[in-house]
């Protein structure tokens, strides 16, 4: 850094104060998942609670037996399907409406609020007017129509919120350059536009899974006959009383957490292999 | 002399391109013209087909009748008349509003104080990177296990009552931990004070650091600093963090119902115990309401705030 010295400046006092605070702050967000992942691994006798009655994975494999819980393969498979299809619409219509919204048209206004209400207005009433609107009109609801829809209502506009971070600090001089080199349009998005906007696109899509992936009150009236797996959960609460529902949560966090490590590798990844092939301006012939 | 030098270009443009050429960059200029729209078309049907009608139908719906196995397309204000003239309704309303501003309260307070420490005492910014990562991933985690994750902390046996009883701090278990409107509040906190740290911590971090100096220069201390330099500036960042969480918290019924055990109702769950029952007139009539009370309160935030500068 500029000050080499900065870093053997003393700390003031507020610093240990707020570090402790963030300390603690952390323990409370982490705090509670650790607990029942160690709750999980209860032994065959374990209750809902301390003490640990042994060490088993005894309730993992009770999991994935069929007649102990409901249907769990089937939920955990529709989850994943249903976030992936997610996951897919919510980069490409956000990423496309990002590039829509850099020019003047009309509308674009009224767009951006309905996108913003869409956050704003409370999940149930989505669920709801889904569900209603499906009734009326005779359809049946079903995870991979009503349910896809509620849930691209959640994260449509975070995917249009990043694009539209990632545009207020784009560059259009490479754009501009490759226009003049000769590129078609899709030549300058293909080649100039995507590769820089790479990482935010990643995070648009680390959005769309895990937000349908989790999602529970818009699934809640849109799901139709078959469960998603937070539903699934809701409905084990009420009803199970062993760790096997620790186990559960334990796997679905393990799950959420390999997609949120996939995602920063796959950043990481495309810093680094810019940082390689980066551009040599500046560094002579 | 520069009218010339400047005209000839255009002269010789108009003059000497082939019409071929100049067709196609009308077609051009008019692909130009329509791209936008068509670029932002598959958002806006979606916002269309599952945001606009379901919420237009919602409306509809409200007005119509039903018994108990079927609704009636009709037109009255039965539904609105029986929501706004019970006493319980305006009861849970109240309630729905104390678990708002006491989440609020809390989440701004934890969530100001840990998007200060990052921006402003964290020095190195791969630090801040990594500190604010983990702030932000248990955003993209279930909130339902979450949830549950409290039960064996905070239960009769939990974790929490074992331990102040091992340490003789008390000498019964505390029963109000659990399936009480403090878990409640708590696990609204545990959940939500993400949506305040991110946006907070985002304008922090767009604050020029100079002005900070400027005023440590001019002699402010660092409280001086906090209160004139850098809460005015965190505004936005507080007002979008506001609106979120008490927009999720005014809109919830999972959290009261499974956190108060059933003892405690929010709107949300006034409505969603309504859809159970097929009532659904008398929910939609609900969501009405809810929908204005919400709006109303995004609008006085607002005005407080104003948020589309800052965008």
């Amino acid at each position: 850094m500029a000050k080499p010295a900065k870093g053997r400046e003393p700390r003031p006092l507020s610093f240990y104060l707020l570090a402790a605070f963030f300390g603690l702050f952390v323990l409370f967000l982490y705090g509670p998942i650790a607990t029942i992942v160690i709750l999980s691994f209860q032994g065959p006798n374990g209750g809902l609670t301390f003490p640990m009655n042994g060490v088993s994975t005894h309730w993992f494999h009770n999991l994935f037996q069929q007649q102990a819980v409901g249907d769990f393969g089937g939920a955990l498979t529709r989850s994943v399907s249903l976030g992936l299809i997610v996951m897919v619409v919510t980069v490409l219509f956000s990423v496309a409406a990002g590039l829509g919204f850099r020019h003047r048209f009309r509308g674009s206004g009224v767009i951006f609020y309905i996108a913003v209400a869409s956050l704003i207005v409370p999940s149930i009433l989505v669920s709801l007017g889904i569900g209603l609107m499906f009734n009326i009109v005779g359809v049946e609801p079903n995870w991979f129509s009503s349910g896809l829809g509620a849930h691209l209502t959640w994260t449509l506009p975070f995917g249009l919120l990043i694009m539209f971070a990632i545009f207020n600090r784009f560059n259009r001089a490479y754009e501009e350059a490759a226009r003049d080199l000769g590129a078609t349009p899709w030549q300058t998005i293909r080649f100039v536009v995507l590769p820089i906007i790479a990482p935010s696109v990643i995070g648009i899509a680390l959005f769309g899974f895990t937000l349908s992936y989790d999602e529970f009150a818009r699934t809640l009236m849109t799901a139709g006959s078959f469960n998603t797996l937070p539903l699934e959960i809701y409905g084990m609460t009420t009803n199970v009383t062993t760790p096997v529902l620790y186990a559960l949560g334990t796997l679905t966090t393990a799950l959420s957490f390999l997609v949120i490590l996939a995602a920063l590798g796959g950043v990481l990844l495309v810093q680094r292999r810019r940082a390689r092939l980066g551009s040599d301006a500046g560094v002579g012939v | 002399m520069t009218d010339r030098a400047e005209s000839l270009p255009a002269q010789r443009r108009e003059g000497a391109v082939p019409r071929r050429l100049d067709k196609r960059l009308d077609r051009g200029r008019l692909a130009a013209a329509i791209a936008p729209y068509l670029q932002v078309a598959p958002l806006t049907l979606t916002f269309a087909i599952f945001l606009l009608i379901p919420i237009a139908t919602i409306i509809v719906v409200s007005f119509w009748d039903y018994d108990s196995i079927r609704v009636i397309p009709d037109f009255m204000m039965l539904n609105y008349e029986e929501l706004l003239t019970s006493s319980v309704t305006w009861q849970i309303y109240l309630n729905t509003l104390k678990y708002a501003v006491l989440t609020w309260a809390l989440t701004l307070g934890i969530g100001f104080t840990v998007a200060y420490f990052v921006a402003f005492h964290v020095r190195s910014l791969t630090w801040q990177i990594t500190l604010f990562m983990i702030c932000t991933i248990p955003f993209w985690t279930s909130n339902i296990i979450r949830m549950i994750s409290w039960i064996p902390f905070l239960g009769r046996n939990g974790l929490l009552n074992s331990t102040l009883l091992a340490m003789g701090v008390i000498d019964q278990p505390l029963e109000f931990l659990l399936f009480s409107d403090f878990s409640v509040v708590l696990a609204f906190v545990h959940l939500y004070v993400l949506f305040m740290v991110v946006p907070i911590f985002n304008s922090m971090m767009r604050i020029d650091r100079a002005l900070v100096e400027a005023a440590v220069d001019a002699g402010a201390t660092g409280w001086q600093v906090l209160t004139n330099v850098i809460i005015p500036l965190s505004k936005p960042g507080i007002a979008i963090g506001s609106i979120f969480v008490v927009t999720l918290v005014m809109g919830d019924f999972i959290t009261v119902r499974l956190m108060s055990g059933g003892q405690s109702a929010s709107v949300g769950l006034m409505m969603a115990n309504q859809i159970s029952l097929l009532q659904y007139p008398a929910a939609a009539a609900n969501a009405v309401v809810l929908l204005f009370v919400v709006l109303m309160m995004v609008a006085l935030m607002l005005r407080i705030v104003d948020i589309r500068k800052e965008l």
